[in-house]
This record gives structure tokens, C-alpha cells and sequence, in this order.
């Protein structure tokens, strides 16, 4: 127990130890307040006049209507839905890619490096828009033997929906920016380690597979995280290619009944919900990538809240770092 | 006469312009323990990395245990192994290197059994019984969910060794398995591979400890700049070398 342990230790514990004071942070604490007060009020409380009728600033009457209407919640899901497709194709294209690039046959590098050199130099935009438009050069898809007959035929016009135009653009462009997330994790695992695994039998893939990539997935994830959130976002681009997606049914509604800044709020406000989910979600696979990698797992939020309540004021001091740090977060640490 | 584990004749090896390896020519016999000895740069980690195929070799003949490594000999040409063929081979050949290289996202006990489940498909039981039995022989009995980070580098170096020892090696190379230890844990490495070496493991050991060269040595390699310069029993080498660049070397190091 805290005290108990104080005890213990016959210095410390002999005399009173005088923490250090901070008058900073007070400052700093009444002007953040004063600040977040002055946000609040003109967010929830302020009033503007035009053409002599008084309105809520932010007019939240409004963005509540819609908030939850279905058309806008039935465009989220489509947002979502192409974040998810652009996002899993991206990262099966990107690691193919980051494999081949690291391959000792020059072709396969050469093609993988020619690829990432097309998509990126790109804008995304541009590369929605042509698959939009794709069935001007393809007006049809067949599959069969190169040059010779074809075994299945496609109309492009009635195959190609904006949905599918959009995701295909995404995906192909998102898998150029995935690669160079995963080359980077493959390539930040010590040579030792694919050495090690070569001496106890393992083939070069499985090497890869079972001891090179789930060390990458540490580097791999934060940067995972940041294009998953950045492609939510980029999804509003198919609202030009007609996908009928947040930005898109938004703009629609808008253009109904004029109610502009609401609905840009609306939009915005869902985005920033999903882009907060995401970031619980990537710390979570992060934590669970680091397993081995630190000699504790550092509490996850929910843990140091239920300690931060459990510790008493006035008692977090000297003797209390013990019981602070004691829960264990390792299966058995040593 | 003892069959013969590891043949070198005429081994060279180059990387750009240096030539690391100007012609290895020397035997190991099944159950000998042989000892390399010799500056930084003299090629003797290389060599040991041409056995298990981790390098290359560009001249001359190498083989383990009757078969040549890297390569198929048929019709009198040489072909090329692929990857998984190489790997196959490796297998029998157990490798311990100067920074253990544990895969730090597995227990001590996973690191011991990826290599008997995935390289060999064993049943996991079995894995797990004799991966016990092996992690107990080196003094891990009490780790076996312990993460490398969280051992001491002797620990980890042990459990390097089981982890090789579980693939049921017929060779063991050890590349300065206690370089890069502190003093006071070199002597548990140096006590588990003694006791390999007791049970008649055939042993090749890169190493600066000229105490276990001279205990458990059957014989000892000088080598220097490429080349084998002097090779013989261990007391003899070391306490009358005949050649000069040895005198040199172990005068220095003594």
C-alpha cells in the first residue's frame, strides 16, 4: 500500500518531500478557459440580426433537422463505404507492391516502381475523373485470350456505376501511397532478423510472412491510420464523379433549400465523429503490434482513467508511484 | 575414419573489390569442435555465413555432410538451389549469432517452436515437449513466456541456443556467440555449449574466448586476412604457433 511502502523507505519517508510547483500551468489553465468560454458562447449562445430578423448564430435548430435525416445518414454510409473498399484495396495493392519492389528480379521492381511513379504524379481527381469517363475509351471490357477471342464481354456504360468508377480510382491510387508505408516498415526490420529466420529453415516468404512483417506492422500503423483518415476525407472528391456520398447529397440538399453553412456543418460534424472512431480504433492496433516491443504496455485510456479516480488527492506523491504502476499490463512481465 | 561434416577446398569469397575469402581450404570431422580464431576483417565470420548459405560462395568447394551447399551437382554442371531447397538444408545446419537475433514479437517459447511447426511441420505438442526439455537444458526453465526485451542479453543468447538446438541440427556454427555480452554473463553461454559439445555436437565456433578454445577445442583455426594461417590442435597452437602472424595475434590478445 502506499503508505506502507513510504514507510519503507527510511529517508524519504523521514522527511516531508516538497513537490515542485507549477504556477504555469494555472496560467495556462485560466486562459485556455477563458478562451474555450469565448468559443462556446459564440458557438451556442450568440444571436445574429440580418435584414432586421434576429437568427442563431450556428442555427444548431437547423443542423439537428438534419443531422440524423436519411438522406444524410444514408450518404455516410456510402462515405464510409468507399473509405473501407479504397482503403482494402489500397493496402493489398500497397504491400504487393512493397514485395515487389524489395524483389531481386528487375522487371518486377522496375513495373512496381513505374506504377507508384504513375499514381502519385497524378491528381487523384484527374484519375476519378478518367475512370468516370472510361467508357469513352473503353466502351466495352471483354476477358479471353490476348488478341485472339474473347470468353466474357462487358458493357462499360451499364458496368461502370460512379461507385464503382470512384473506388477503382481510389484504390488504384491510394495502393502508390500504401506501398511506400509498407516498403518503409519492411525495410526499418534489422537484416538479423530475416537471417535468423532463413537459419531455421524458412523460405525468404515465409520469413517475410511470419517475422519481418508483423515486426513492420509497428512502423506500418501510424501511417496506416493517417491515410485511412486523410482517404475518408479524399472520398468527398467522388461527389464530382456523382457518387452520392456526404459531400455530394450535402450539396444536393443545399441546393434544395439554401441552408449552406448548416449543412457544411452537418458534413463536417459527421466526418469528425468517424475520424475520432478511427483514432480509438488505430490506438488499439497499435497497442496490440507492440506487444514484445516495450517492456510494458502503457495503460490504455479507460485504465488510467478508472486509477485516475481511484487515487485520492494529496496522496499521489512519493509513495503511490508504486500502486500507479502496478497493475500489469504484460501477460506475467518477468 | 569418422565421416567428415564439413569439407572446404579452395573457398573464396569477394564483395566488390575486397576479397574476403582468398582460398579456405579445412575439414571438420562429425562431433569435432572447432574453434576460428583471428583479427576483425580475417574472413572467419564470412566463412561460417558461406556454410549455412547466408553468403555466397564465388569459388571453390563446400559442402555439409556429403552435400554440396547452395548448389546440385548433376551431369557435371552445378545448379543453382532455389529458396526452398536451400532452406531444407539449412535446417540441419543450427546458427547462433553475435546479437542472438530473437524474433522480439514472440515469447521465448514461440521463438523455440516456429521453426519445428512451420519449417518442418510438427505437430505442436511435440514442438512444445521438446522445446521445453531444450529451453530447460540451457537454464530457461522459468521463461518461457518471457519476451526477448525483457531477458538479459546471456538469457537471450540461450535461448538462441535452444531455439536451434530444436531444429535437431547435425551442425552447429556459432558466430561469436559472447561478443556482445556482458563479462559476467559470458560463462552461462560458454557452460550450455560446453555441454553440447559433451554430448558430441559437431561444432564450428568463431570466437575470441581463447579459454573454451583450449578446453573444449578439439582444434583451432588461425586465420588472418583471408586465409587459414595456421590450424591444429588447440594446446599446440596456442602454446607454440609456428607461424609469425600467430605469435603476433596472441601476444596481443593473451
Amino acid at each position: 500500500m502506499a503508505n506502507g511502502r513510504a514507510r519503507d523507505l527510511t529517508a524519504p519517508a523521514a522527511m516531508p518531500v516538497v513537490p515542485i510547483r507549477h504556477p504555469g500551468r494555472w496560467v495556462a489553465a485560466a486562459v485556455v478557459v477563458l478562451l474555450a468560454a469565448m468559443l462556446a458562447h459564440s458557438l451556442f449562445f450568440s444571436h445574429v440580426v440580418v435584414n432586421g430578423r434576429r437568427r442563431e448564430r450556428f442555427e444548431w435548430n437547423i443542423i439537428n433537422q438534419y443531422f440524423l435525416s436519411s438522406e444524410i445518414l444514408k450518404a455516410l454510409g456510402v462515405t464510409i463505404a468507399l473509405t473501407v473498399v479504397a482503403m482494402a484495396g489500397g493496402i493489398a495493392i500497397g504491400v504487393t507492391l512493397a514485395i515487389m519492389r524489395l524483389s531481386p528480379n528487375p522487371i518486377v521492381t522496375g513495373s512496381a516502381w513505374l506504377y507508384i511513379w504513375f499514381f502519385r504524379g497524378t491528381p487523384v481527381l484527374v484519375q476519378l475523373l478518367f475512370w468516370y469517363n472510361a467508357s469513352y475509351i473503353f466502351p466495352s471490357f471483354s476477358l479471353g485470350i490476348p488478341f485472339g477471342p474473347a470468353l466474357v464481354h462487358f458493357n462499360l456504360n451499364t458496368w461502370l456505376t460512379p461507385f464503382l468508377a470512384a473506388s477503382v480510382g481510389l484504390v488504384l491510387n491510394e495502393g502508390a501511397y500504401m506501398s511506400e508505408v509498407v516498403r518503409a516498415g519492411l525495410i526499418s526490420v534489422d537484416e538479423g532478423q530475416t537471417e535468423a529466420a532463413q537459419s531455421i529453415g524458412m523460405s525468404r516468404f515465409m520469413a517475410l510472412r511470419l517475422i519481418v512483417i508483423p515486426q513492420a506492422m509497428r512502423v506500418i500503423i501510424p501511417p496506416t491510420g493517417n491515410e485511412t483518415i486523410s482517404m475518408l476525407k479524399t472520398t468527398s472528391l467522388a461527389s464530382v464523379v456523382t457518387v452520392g456520398e456526404l459531400t455530394f447529397n450535402v450539396e444536393q440538399i443545399m441546393a434544395a433549400d439554401y441552408r449552406t453553412v448548416p449543412l457544411f456543418m452537418v458534413a463536417s460534424l459527421q466526418y469528425l465523429w468517424v475520424t475520432s472512431l478511427l483514432m480509438v480504433g488505430q490506438y488499439y492496433v497499435e497497442r496490440h503490434y507492440a506487444k514484445g516491443a516495450a517492456r510494458q504496455l502503457p495503460p490504455t485510456p479507460l485504465q488510467r482513467l478508472r486509477r485516475g479516480l481511484l487515487i485520492r488527492p494529496g496522496k499521489a506523491g512519493y509513495g503511490s508511484f508504486g500502486e500507479l504502476d502496478g497493475i500489469p499490463f504484460v501477460k506475467d512481465p518477468l | 575414419m569418422t565421416q567428415v561434416m564439413v569439407d572446404a577446398h579452395g573457398v573464396r569469397k569477394r564483395f566488390g573489390r575486397q576479397e574476403v575469402l582468398r582460398g579456405i581450404t579445412l575439414q571438420v570431422r562429425a562431433g569435432e569442435v572447432m574453434c576460428i580464431i583471428g583479427p576483425s576483417g580475417s574472413g572467419k565470420s564470412t566463412f561460417l555465413r558461406c556454410i549455412n548459405h547466408l553468403e555466397k560462395v564465388d569459388a571453390g568447394r563446400l559442402t555439409v555432410d556429403g552435400q554440396l551447399v547452395g548448389y546440385r551437382e548433376q551431369g557435371g554442371k552445378l545448379y543453382e538451389l532455389r529458396d526452398r531447397e536451400v532452406g531444407r538444408r539449412r535446417a540441419d545446419v543450427g546458427m547462433v549469432f553475435q546479437h542472438f537475433n530473437l524474433f522480439p514479437h514472440m515469447t521465448a517459447m514461440e521463438n523455440v517452436i516456429v521453426g519445428p511447426i512451420r519449417v518442418k511441420g510438427e505437430a505442436k505438442p511435440t514442438a512444445v515437449r521438446r522445446a521445453e526439455q531444450m529451453l530447460s537444458r540451457v537454464g530457461m526453465a522459468e521463461k518461457f513466456d518471457a519476451y526477448p526485451r525483457q531477458l538479459s542479453g546471456g538469457q537471450q543468447q540461450r535461448v538462441a541456443i535452444a531455439r536451434a538446438l530444436c531444429m535437431q541440427p547435425k551442425l552447429m556454427l556459432f558466430d561469436e556467440p559472447t561478443s556482445a555480452l556482458d563479462p559476467e554473463l559470458v560463462s552461462d553461454v560458454l557452460d550450455v555449449m560446453r555441454s553440447l559439445a559433451d554430448d558430441g555436437m559437431t561444432m564450428i565456433v568463431v570466437t575470441h574466448e581463447i579459454g573454451f578454445a583450449r578446453e573444449v577445442g578439439d582444434s583451432l583455426v588461425f586465420m588472418d586476412e583471408g586465409v587459414v594461417v595456421e590450424a591444429g590442435p588447440p594446446k599446440e597452437v596456442l602454446s607454440s604457433p609456428s607461424q609469425e602472424r600467430t605469435q603476433i595475434f596472441l601476444s596481443r590478445i593473451l
